[in-house]
Protein backbone atom coordinates (compact mmCIF):
# COMPACT_ATOMS: atom_id res chain seq x y z
CA UNK A 1 0.00 0.00 0.00
CA UNK A 2 2.67 2.38 1.17
CA UNK A 3 6.30 2.11 0.06
CA UNK A 4 9.32 4.33 1.02
CA UNK A 5 11.99 3.16 -1.65
CA UNK A 6 16.24 4.72 -0.59
CA UNK A 7 14.30 8.33 1.14
CA UNK A 8 16.43 10.63 1.89
CA UNK A 9 14.96 13.70 3.73
CA UNK A 10 16.06 17.06 5.97
CA UNK A 11 15.83 20.54 7.30
CA UNK A 12 17.86 22.82 4.71
CA UNK A 13 20.87 21.71 4.73
CA UNK A 14 20.72 18.98 7.71
CA UNK A 15 20.37 15.43 5.73
CA UNK A 16 17.86 13.61 9.01
CA UNK A 17 17.26 10.36 6.78
CA UNK A 18 19.80 8.42 4.82
CA UNK A 19 18.16 6.80 2.64
CA UNK A 20 15.28 4.51 4.08
CA UNK A 21 13.04 1.58 2.91
CA UNK A 22 10.20 1.14 4.49
CA UNK A 23 6.79 -0.97 3.52
CA UNK A 24 2.98 -1.00 4.82
CA UNK A 25 0.53 -3.62 3.86
CA UNK A 26 -2.93 -2.78 4.12
CA UNK A 27 -4.67 -3.85 6.65
CA UNK A 28 -1.25 -3.88 8.79
CA UNK A 29 -0.08 -2.18 11.73
CA UNK A 30 3.65 -0.72 11.73
CA UNK A 31 5.63 0.82 13.82
CA UNK A 32 8.77 2.91 13.78
CA UNK A 33 10.51 2.81 17.25
CA UNK A 34 13.75 4.77 17.61
CA UNK A 35 15.71 7.40 20.07
CA UNK A 36 14.60 11.28 19.73
CA UNK A 37 16.55 13.11 16.75
CA UNK A 38 16.65 9.22 14.83
CA UNK A 39 14.36 10.94 12.18
CA UNK A 40 10.77 9.26 13.17
CA UNK A 41 9.10 12.30 12.71
CA UNK A 42 11.12 13.43 9.80
CA UNK A 43 9.74 10.11 8.08
CA UNK A 44 5.85 10.91 8.67
CA UNK A 45 6.67 14.29 7.48
CA UNK A 46 8.06 13.22 4.36
CA UNK A 47 4.65 11.02 3.93
CA UNK A 48 2.81 13.75 4.84
CA UNK A 49 4.02 15.98 2.31
CA UNK A 50 5.36 18.52 4.88
CA UNK A 51 9.22 17.72 3.70
CA UNK A 52 10.22 17.19 0.57
CA UNK A 53 12.68 14.13 0.12
CA UNK A 54 15.42 15.03 -1.18
CA UNK A 55 16.19 11.76 -3.14
CA UNK A 56 14.28 7.93 -3.41
CA UNK A 57 10.55 7.83 -4.17
CA UNK A 58 7.62 7.52 -2.20
CA UNK A 59 4.36 5.35 -3.40
CA UNK A 60 0.91 5.25 -2.40
CA UNK A 61 -1.26 2.29 -3.89
CA UNK A 62 1.33 2.50 -6.52
CA UNK A 63 1.48 6.21 -7.22
CA UNK A 64 4.30 8.43 -6.48
CA UNK A 65 3.46 10.90 -3.88
CA UNK A 66 6.56 12.22 -2.93
CA UNK A 67 6.26 15.49 -4.88
CA UNK A 68 2.43 15.90 -3.89
CA UNK A 69 1.80 18.95 -1.17
CA UNK A 70 -0.22 18.05 1.78
CA UNK A 71 -3.46 18.68 1.41
CA UNK A 72 -2.74 16.62 -1.94
CA UNK A 73 -1.84 13.74 0.50
CA UNK A 74 -4.75 13.93 2.62
CA UNK A 75 -7.21 13.43 -0.61
CA UNK A 76 -5.06 10.73 -1.61
CA UNK A 77 -6.69 9.10 1.93
CA UNK A 78 -3.47 9.33 4.04
CA UNK A 79 -3.49 11.47 7.31
CA UNK A 80 -1.06 12.29 10.19
CA UNK A 81 -2.34 13.00 13.20
CA UNK A 82 0.71 15.11 14.23
CA UNK A 83 2.52 15.03 17.59
CA UNK A 84 1.37 18.06 20.17
CA UNK A 85 -2.15 17.55 18.92
CA UNK A 86 -2.13 20.77 16.88
CA UNK A 87 -6.14 21.41 17.55
CA UNK A 88 -7.11 25.10 16.53
CA UNK A 89 -7.74 26.21 19.77
CA UNK A 90 -9.94 28.75 19.16
CA UNK A 91 -12.45 26.65 17.55
CA UNK A 92 -14.86 24.52 19.20
CA UNK A 93 -13.94 21.00 19.58
CA UNK A 94 -16.86 20.28 16.93
CA UNK A 95 -15.64 22.69 14.54
CA UNK A 96 -12.04 20.70 15.04
CA UNK A 97 -13.90 17.52 13.85
CA UNK A 98 -16.17 19.60 11.00
CA UNK A 99 -12.43 20.40 9.82
CA UNK A 100 -11.00 17.00 9.86
CA UNK A 101 -13.77 15.70 7.87
CA UNK A 102 -12.39 18.65 5.09
CA UNK A 103 -11.75 16.55 1.95
CA UNK A 104 -14.44 16.10 -0.40
CA UNK A 105 -15.05 12.42 -0.04
CA UNK A 106 -15.03 12.86 3.95
CA UNK A 107 -17.84 16.07 3.59
CA UNK A 108 -20.14 14.44 1.97
CA UNK A 109 -20.26 11.59 4.78
CA UNK A 110 -19.61 13.35 7.71
CA UNK A 111 -22.42 13.37 9.75
CA UNK A 112 -22.56 9.62 9.79
CA UNK A 113 -18.55 9.85 10.58
CA UNK A 114 -19.56 12.28 13.28
CA UNK A 115 -21.27 9.24 14.90
CA UNK A 116 -19.11 6.66 14.03
CA UNK A 117 -16.42 8.61 15.69
CA UNK A 118 -18.59 9.39 18.56
CA UNK A 119 -19.16 6.31 19.80
CA UNK A 120 -15.36 5.25 19.95
CA UNK A 121 -15.13 8.63 22.42
CA UNK A 122 -18.03 9.22 24.24
CA UNK A 123 -15.67 11.60 26.45
CA UNK A 124 -15.29 14.18 23.09
CA UNK A 125 -19.38 13.57 22.92
CA UNK A 126 -20.14 16.23 26.28
CA UNK A 127 -17.17 18.67 25.07
CA UNK A 128 -18.05 19.30 21.73
CA UNK A 129 -19.57 23.25 22.77
CA UNK A 130 -16.07 23.98 24.19
CA UNK A 131 -13.26 25.84 22.78
CA UNK A 132 -10.24 22.72 21.77
CA UNK A 133 -8.25 25.20 23.53
CA UNK A 134 -9.65 24.96 27.07
CA UNK A 135 -9.48 21.23 27.28
CA UNK A 136 -7.08 19.14 29.34
CA UNK A 137 -3.85 17.50 27.78
CA UNK A 138 -5.60 14.43 27.58
CA UNK A 139 -8.67 15.53 26.36
CA UNK A 140 -7.19 17.20 23.46
CA UNK A 141 -4.97 14.19 22.12
CA UNK A 142 -8.69 12.17 22.16
CA UNK A 143 -10.00 15.30 19.72
CA UNK A 144 -7.31 15.16 17.71
CA UNK A 145 -7.55 11.39 17.13
CA UNK A 146 -11.18 12.08 16.68
CA UNK A 147 -9.92 14.72 14.21
CA UNK A 148 -8.13 12.64 12.21
CA UNK A 149 -10.57 9.66 11.87
CA UNK A 150 -13.10 12.23 10.43
CA UNK A 151 -11.21 12.16 7.59
CA UNK A 152 -11.91 8.43 6.68
CA UNK A 153 -8.57 7.78 5.95
CA UNK A 154 -7.24 4.54 3.83
CA UNK A 155 -3.62 5.13 5.94
CA UNK A 156 -3.73 6.96 9.40
CA UNK A 157 -0.50 8.07 10.79
CA UNK A 158 -0.27 8.78 14.94
CA UNK A 159 3.28 10.95 15.84
CA UNK A 160 3.71 10.17 19.42
CA UNK A 161 0.32 10.16 20.61
CA UNK A 162 1.02 9.58 24.02
CA UNK A 163 3.93 12.22 24.46
CA UNK A 164 3.60 14.37 27.73
CA UNK A 165 0.65 12.92 29.16
CA UNK A 166 -0.04 11.41 32.69
CA UNK A 167 0.45 7.50 32.73
CA UNK A 168 -3.27 6.81 33.41
CA UNK A 169 -4.21 8.95 30.16
CA UNK A 170 -1.57 7.23 28.45
CA UNK A 171 -3.59 3.73 28.87
CA UNK A 172 -6.46 5.28 27.41
CA UNK A 173 -4.88 6.83 24.96
CA UNK A 174 -3.53 3.16 23.94
CA UNK A 175 -6.85 1.45 24.31
CA UNK A 176 -8.46 3.75 21.65
CA UNK A 177 -5.67 3.79 19.17
CA UNK A 178 -6.29 -0.42 19.56
CA UNK A 179 -9.73 -0.25 19.30
CA UNK A 180 -9.10 1.82 16.03
CA UNK A 181 -7.00 -0.98 14.73
CA UNK A 182 -9.64 -3.80 15.36
CA UNK A 183 -11.48 -1.87 12.82
CA UNK A 184 -8.64 -2.32 10.27
CA UNK A 185 -7.20 1.09 9.58
CA UNK A 186 -3.94 0.28 8.06
CA UNK A 187 -1.83 2.29 10.35
CA UNK A 188 1.59 3.47 10.90
CA UNK A 189 2.53 4.61 14.22
CA UNK A 190 5.60 6.35 16.18
CA UNK A 191 6.08 5.88 19.84
CA UNK A 192 8.15 6.32 22.40
CA UNK A 193 6.20 3.77 24.34
CA UNK A 194 7.75 0.92 22.84
CA UNK A 195 6.80 -1.51 24.67
CA UNK A 196 3.18 -1.25 24.07
CA UNK A 197 3.60 0.06 20.77
CA UNK A 198 4.97 -3.18 19.59
CA UNK A 199 2.66 -5.32 21.55
CA UNK A 200 -0.75 -4.06 18.81
CA UNK A 201 2.24 -3.59 15.98
CA UNK A 202 1.94 -6.32 13.23
CA UNK A 203 5.61 -5.39 12.12
CA UNK A 204 8.33 -2.75 13.55
CA UNK A 205 11.48 -0.64 12.18
CA UNK A 206 14.02 0.00 14.15
CA UNK A 207 15.07 3.45 13.39
CA UNK A 208 18.71 4.90 14.18
CA UNK A 209 20.33 7.78 13.06
CA UNK A 210 18.21 8.03 10.32
CA UNK A 211 19.28 4.55 8.96
CA UNK A 212 16.41 1.09 9.76
CA UNK A 213 19.14 -0.79 11.33
CA UNK A 214 16.17 -3.97 11.81
CA UNK A 215 12.75 -4.85 11.14
CA UNK A 216 10.56 -7.77 11.76
CA UNK A 217 7.53 -8.37 13.53
CA UNK A 218 6.42 -6.66 16.47
CA UNK A 219 6.72 -9.74 19.02
CA UNK A 220 10.17 -10.89 17.38
CA UNK A 221 11.51 -7.07 18.07
CA UNK A 222 10.19 -7.64 21.74
CA UNK A 223 12.08 -10.65 22.42
CA UNK A 224 15.54 -8.80 20.50
CA UNK A 225 18.11 -8.23 22.54
CA UNK A 226 19.60 -5.21 21.23
CA UNK A 227 15.82 -3.75 21.01
CA UNK A 228 15.42 -4.76 24.78
CA UNK A 229 18.74 -3.36 25.98
CA UNK A 230 18.30 -0.21 23.51
CA UNK A 231 14.36 0.70 24.00
CA UNK A 232 12.72 -1.25 26.86
CA UNK A 233 15.72 -0.92 29.37
CA UNK A 234 15.73 -4.50 30.33
CA UNK B 1 -29.09 68.55 21.86
CA UNK B 2 -30.68 68.04 18.83
CA UNK B 3 -27.34 69.21 17.13
CA UNK B 4 -25.07 66.36 19.11
CA UNK B 5 -27.58 63.57 18.78
CA UNK B 6 -27.26 64.30 14.63
CA UNK B 7 -23.89 64.53 15.18
CA UNK B 8 -23.93 60.94 16.47
CA UNK B 9 -26.13 59.94 14.10
CA UNK B 10 -23.98 61.34 11.05
CA UNK B 11 -20.86 59.61 12.88
CA UNK B 12 -22.48 56.23 13.12
CA UNK B 13 -23.21 56.56 8.82
CA UNK B 14 -19.57 57.25 8.43
CA UNK B 15 -18.96 54.46 10.77
CA UNK B 16 -20.63 52.24 8.20
CA UNK B 17 -18.17 53.28 5.32
CA UNK B 18 -15.21 52.61 7.73
CA UNK B 19 -16.18 49.13 8.64
CA UNK B 20 -16.90 47.96 5.36
CA UNK B 21 -13.28 49.20 4.34
CA UNK B 22 -11.45 48.18 7.85
CA UNK B 23 -13.38 44.64 7.63
CA UNK B 24 -11.30 43.99 4.40
CA UNK B 25 -8.02 45.02 6.03
CA UNK B 26 -8.37 43.02 9.63
CA UNK B 27 -9.37 40.31 7.54
CA UNK B 28 -6.15 40.13 5.29
CA UNK B 29 -3.81 40.74 8.56
CA UNK B 30 -5.87 38.44 10.88
CA UNK B 31 -5.42 35.46 8.15
CA UNK B 32 -2.99 36.00 6.43
CA UNK B 33 -0.63 37.99 9.05
CA UNK B 34 -0.11 40.63 6.43
CA UNK B 35 0.04 44.35 6.47
CA UNK B 36 -1.52 45.65 3.34
CA UNK B 37 -0.33 48.91 2.75
CA UNK B 38 -2.00 48.68 -1.14
CA UNK B 39 -5.87 49.02 0.78
CA UNK B 40 -6.26 52.09 -0.19
CA UNK B 41 -5.20 52.10 -3.51
CA UNK B 42 -7.37 49.16 -4.47
CA UNK B 43 -10.36 51.72 -2.99
CA UNK B 44 -8.83 54.76 -5.52
CA UNK B 45 -9.00 52.05 -8.21
CA UNK B 46 -12.47 50.98 -7.54
CA UNK B 47 -13.57 55.00 -7.18
CA UNK B 48 -11.90 55.63 -11.34
CA UNK B 49 -13.66 52.60 -12.31
CA UNK B 50 -16.94 53.60 -11.20
CA UNK B 51 -16.62 57.10 -12.22
CA UNK B 52 -15.79 55.99 -15.03
CA UNK B 53 -18.96 53.42 -15.12
CA UNK B 54 -20.81 56.51 -14.32
CA UNK B 55 -19.86 59.00 -16.82
CA UNK B 56 -18.90 56.60 -19.77
CA UNK B 57 -21.74 53.66 -19.82
CA UNK B 58 -24.33 55.70 -17.70
CA UNK B 59 -25.03 53.23 -15.05
CA UNK B 60 -25.76 54.03 -10.93
CA UNK B 61 -22.78 53.71 -9.03
CA UNK B 62 -24.81 51.43 -6.47
CA UNK B 63 -25.91 49.08 -9.67
CA UNK B 64 -22.06 48.89 -10.31
CA UNK B 65 -21.59 47.93 -6.49
CA UNK B 66 -22.06 43.73 -7.55
CA UNK B 67 -19.80 44.17 -10.22
CA UNK B 68 -16.70 46.02 -8.59
CA UNK B 69 -16.94 43.37 -6.11
CA UNK B 70 -15.80 40.86 -8.25
CA UNK B 71 -13.64 42.90 -10.36
CA UNK B 72 -11.74 43.75 -7.05
CA UNK B 73 -12.03 40.13 -6.04
CA UNK B 74 -10.11 38.77 -9.21
CA UNK B 75 -7.66 41.51 -8.87
CA UNK B 76 -7.20 40.91 -5.32
CA UNK B 77 -6.43 36.79 -5.83
CA UNK B 78 -3.88 37.95 -8.64
CA UNK B 79 -2.28 40.26 -6.32
CA UNK B 80 -2.22 37.14 -3.61
CA UNK B 81 -1.37 34.59 -6.25
CA UNK B 82 1.34 36.35 -8.30
CA UNK B 83 2.94 39.51 -6.06
CA UNK B 84 2.55 38.19 -2.72
CA UNK B 85 2.38 33.85 -2.58
CA UNK B 86 6.16 34.31 -4.69
CA UNK B 87 7.34 35.96 -1.83
CA UNK B 88 6.19 33.49 0.54
CA UNK B 89 9.39 31.36 0.73
CA UNK B 90 11.66 35.02 1.22
CA UNK B 91 13.52 34.70 3.55
CA UNK B 92 12.44 37.47 5.96
CA UNK B 93 8.53 38.18 6.11
CA UNK B 94 8.64 41.67 5.94
CA UNK B 95 9.42 41.42 1.95
CA UNK B 96 5.69 40.93 1.13
CA UNK B 97 4.85 44.14 3.26
CA UNK B 98 7.11 46.00 1.41
CA UNK B 99 5.66 44.54 -1.84
CA UNK B 100 2.49 45.78 -0.52
CA UNK B 101 4.01 49.62 -0.66
CA UNK B 102 5.64 48.69 -3.86
CA UNK B 103 2.17 48.33 -5.05
CA UNK B 104 0.65 51.24 -3.40
CA UNK B 105 3.04 53.38 -4.93
CA UNK B 106 2.91 52.31 -8.61
CA UNK B 107 -1.19 52.26 -8.55
CA UNK B 108 -0.90 55.80 -7.38
CA UNK B 109 1.71 57.18 -10.05
CA UNK B 110 -0.53 54.83 -12.66
CA UNK B 111 -3.65 56.67 -11.77
CA UNK B 112 -1.87 60.02 -12.17
CA UNK B 113 -0.51 58.98 -15.09
CA UNK B 114 -4.32 57.92 -16.80
CA UNK B 115 -6.07 60.88 -14.76
CA UNK B 116 -4.07 63.36 -13.80
CA UNK B 117 -4.40 65.26 -10.79
CA UNK B 118 -7.36 66.01 -10.72
CA UNK B 119 -10.35 65.83 -8.65
CA UNK B 120 -13.18 63.76 -10.02
CA UNK B 121 -16.59 63.62 -8.93
CA UNK B 122 -18.91 60.82 -10.02
CA UNK B 123 -22.74 61.97 -10.99
CA UNK B 124 -25.35 59.61 -8.98
CA UNK B 125 -28.88 60.67 -8.75
CA UNK B 126 -30.71 60.71 -5.38
CA UNK B 127 -27.76 59.97 -3.09
CA UNK B 128 -27.52 63.20 -1.55
CA UNK B 129 -31.66 63.36 -1.25
CA UNK B 130 -32.17 64.11 2.44
CA UNK B 131 -34.42 61.61 4.51
CA UNK B 132 -36.11 63.54 7.82
CA UNK B 133 -36.34 61.43 10.81
CA UNK B 134 -38.29 63.47 13.16
CA UNK B 135 -35.80 66.65 13.89
CA UNK B 136 -32.95 64.53 12.61
CA UNK B 137 -31.70 64.91 8.83
CA UNK B 138 -29.89 62.19 6.82
CA UNK B 139 -29.02 61.75 3.14
CA UNK B 140 -29.78 58.36 0.91
CA UNK B 141 -25.68 58.08 0.62
CA UNK B 142 -25.22 57.86 4.36
CA UNK B 143 -27.90 54.95 5.20
CA UNK B 144 -26.75 53.19 2.21
CA UNK B 145 -23.08 53.20 3.69
CA UNK B 146 -24.61 52.24 7.18
CA UNK B 147 -26.53 49.35 6.07
CA UNK B 148 -24.03 48.17 4.06
CA UNK B 149 -21.65 48.08 6.19
CA UNK B 150 -23.75 46.28 8.83
CA UNK B 151 -24.82 44.00 6.18
CA UNK B 152 -21.05 42.51 5.37
CA UNK B 153 -19.86 42.37 8.82
CA UNK B 154 -23.12 39.80 9.57
CA UNK B 155 -22.59 38.73 6.31
CA UNK B 156 -18.93 37.83 6.60
CA UNK B 157 -19.46 36.43 10.30
CA UNK B 158 -21.40 34.00 8.98
CA UNK B 159 -19.52 32.77 6.05
CA UNK B 160 -16.74 32.50 8.78
CA UNK B 161 -18.74 30.76 11.41
CA UNK B 162 -20.90 28.10 9.22
CA UNK B 163 -19.27 27.60 5.80
CA UNK B 164 -16.59 24.80 5.34
CA UNK B 165 -14.62 27.64 3.41
CA UNK B 166 -14.99 30.11 6.24
CA UNK B 167 -14.60 27.27 8.57
CA UNK B 168 -11.29 26.47 6.62
CA UNK B 169 -10.00 30.20 6.96
CA UNK B 170 -10.12 30.22 10.64
CA UNK B 171 -8.08 27.18 10.92
CA UNK B 172 -5.55 28.39 8.15
CA UNK B 173 -5.27 31.56 10.68
CA UNK B 174 -5.39 29.17 13.81
CA UNK B 175 -2.93 26.50 12.73
CA UNK B 176 -1.50 26.45 9.12
CA UNK B 177 0.12 23.22 9.12
CA UNK B 178 -2.41 21.38 10.99
CA UNK B 179 -4.57 22.94 8.38
CA UNK B 180 -2.66 21.51 5.84
CA UNK B 181 -3.07 18.51 7.52
CA UNK B 182 -7.36 18.41 7.27
CA UNK B 183 -6.65 18.76 3.31
CA UNK B 184 -6.51 22.57 3.15
CA UNK B 185 -4.50 24.61 0.36
CA UNK B 186 -3.08 27.19 2.33
CA UNK B 187 -1.97 29.38 -0.90
CA UNK B 188 -6.13 28.40 -2.01
CA UNK B 189 -7.33 30.14 1.21
CA UNK B 190 -5.19 32.70 1.46
CA UNK B 191 -6.00 33.66 -2.42
CA UNK B 192 -9.85 33.49 -1.43
CA UNK B 193 -9.01 36.04 1.80
CA UNK B 194 -7.27 38.83 -0.22
CA UNK B 195 -9.96 38.40 -2.79
CA UNK B 196 -12.71 39.13 -0.02
CA UNK B 197 -10.93 42.17 1.55
CA UNK B 198 -10.22 43.30 -2.00
CA UNK B 199 -13.97 43.03 -2.42
CA UNK B 200 -15.18 44.47 0.35
CA UNK B 201 -12.99 47.67 -1.03
CA UNK B 202 -14.60 47.67 -4.49
CA UNK B 203 -18.03 47.69 -2.49
CA UNK B 204 -17.11 50.68 -0.21
CA UNK B 205 -15.41 52.58 -3.52
CA UNK B 206 -19.02 52.34 -5.63
CA UNK B 207 -20.62 53.85 -1.90
CA UNK B 208 -18.05 56.30 -1.10
CA UNK B 209 -17.29 57.68 -4.96
CA UNK B 210 -20.73 59.89 -5.20
CA UNK B 211 -20.26 61.82 -2.02
CA UNK B 212 -16.19 61.96 -2.01
CA UNK B 213 -14.03 62.89 -4.53
CA UNK B 214 -11.74 60.93 -6.56
CA UNK B 215 -8.26 61.50 -6.84
CA UNK B 216 -4.91 59.74 -6.85
CA UNK B 217 -4.60 59.73 -3.51
CA UNK B 218 -7.82 59.27 -1.87
CA UNK B 219 -7.02 56.28 -0.60
CA UNK B 220 -4.46 57.38 2.37
CA UNK B 221 -7.15 59.37 4.05
CA UNK B 222 -9.47 56.35 4.33
CA UNK B 223 -6.98 53.28 4.85
CA UNK B 224 -5.04 55.51 7.55
CA UNK B 225 -8.31 55.93 9.32
CA UNK B 226 -8.97 52.24 8.12
CA UNK B 227 -5.56 51.11 10.49
CA UNK B 228 -6.44 53.26 13.37
CA UNK B 229 -9.85 51.69 13.33
CA UNK B 230 -8.42 48.06 12.91
CA UNK B 231 -5.83 48.63 15.90
CA UNK B 232 -9.03 50.14 18.25
CA UNK B 233 -11.11 46.85 17.33
CA UNK B 234 -7.94 44.34 17.87
CA UNK B 235 -6.00 43.25 14.96
CA UNK B 236 -7.59 40.54 12.76
CA UNK B 237 -11.36 40.80 14.86
CA UNK B 238 -14.27 41.49 12.49
CA UNK B 239 -16.51 42.38 15.18
CA UNK B 240 -13.29 44.80 16.72
CA UNK B 241 -13.46 46.48 13.07
CA UNK B 242 -16.99 47.00 13.38
CA UNK B 243 -17.07 48.65 16.96
CA UNK B 244 -14.14 50.26 16.34
CA UNK B 245 -15.73 51.79 12.67
CA UNK B 246 -18.26 52.91 14.62
CA UNK B 247 -16.38 54.53 17.46
CA UNK B 248 -13.78 56.30 14.98
CA UNK B 249 -17.03 57.55 12.82
CA UNK B 250 -18.36 59.04 16.39
CA UNK B 251 -14.81 60.34 17.23
CA UNK B 252 -14.80 62.03 13.51
CA UNK B 253 -18.48 64.03 12.89
CA UNK B 254 -18.32 64.71 17.18
CA UNK B 255 -14.37 66.45 17.01
CA UNK B 256 -14.82 67.77 13.76
CA UNK B 257 -17.95 69.80 14.92
CA UNK B 258 -16.94 70.53 18.60
CA UNK B 259 -13.07 70.90 17.52
CA UNK B 260 -12.54 71.76 14.74
CA UNK B 261 -12.48 70.06 11.32
CA UNK B 262 -9.34 70.57 10.41
CA UNK B 263 -8.00 68.99 13.62
CA UNK B 264 -10.53 65.85 13.56
CA UNK B 265 -7.13 64.02 12.23
CA UNK B 266 -5.53 65.30 15.29
CA UNK B 267 -7.93 63.79 17.46
CA UNK B 268 -8.19 60.36 15.56
CA UNK B 269 -4.25 59.95 15.23
CA UNK B 270 -4.12 61.13 19.11
CA UNK B 271 -6.07 58.25 20.23
CA UNK B 272 -4.72 55.69 18.19
CA UNK B 273 -1.47 56.52 20.24
CA UNK B 274 -3.12 56.47 23.21
CA UNK B 275 -4.38 53.12 22.20
CA UNK B 276 -1.44 51.74 21.66
CA UNK B 277 0.12 52.66 24.19
CA UNK B 278 -2.42 51.45 26.50
CA UNK B 279 -4.17 48.71 25.05
CA UNK B 280 -1.81 47.52 22.10
CA UNK B 281 -4.27 44.37 21.23
CA UNK B 282 -6.91 46.34 21.07
CA UNK B 283 -10.68 46.75 22.49
CA UNK B 284 -11.28 42.99 21.26
CA UNK B 285 -7.61 41.33 20.25
CA UNK B 286 -6.92 38.24 21.87
CA UNK B 287 -3.60 38.15 20.63
CA UNK B 288 -1.90 35.94 17.87
CA UNK B 289 -4.86 33.37 15.76
CA UNK B 290 -8.04 34.25 17.90
CA UNK B 291 -9.91 34.85 14.98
Amino acid sequence: MLTLNDVQAGYGRTTILHGINVEVQKGEVVTIVGANGAGKTTTLRSIAGLVRPTSGSITFEGEPIGKLSPHEVVARGITLIPEGRQLFPFMSVRDNLRMGAYTPQARARMSATMDEVMDLFPRVREKLEQHAGSLSGGEQQMVAIARGLMARPKLLMFDEPSLGLAPIIVAQVFDVVEKIVATGVTVLIVEQNVFRTLNIADRGYVLENGEIVMTDSGQALLRDDHVRRAYLGI
Amino acid sequence: MDTFLQLVLNGLMLGGLFAIISVGLTLIFGIIRLVNFAHGELLMAGMYLTWLGTTKLGLHPYVLAPPLVLVLFVIGVAIQRFILQPLLEARDAHVQIFATVGLSTALINLALLLFGADLYATPAAHVRDPIMLGPFRIIVGQLVMFGAGIAVVTGLHVFMERSFLGRAIRATAQHRAAAQLMGVDVNRIYMVTFGIGAGCVGLAAALVAPVYPTSPTVGTYFVLTAFVVVVLGGMGSLHGAFIGALLIGLVDSLSGFYIAPDLKEVVIFGLFILILLLRPTGLFGLGRGSE
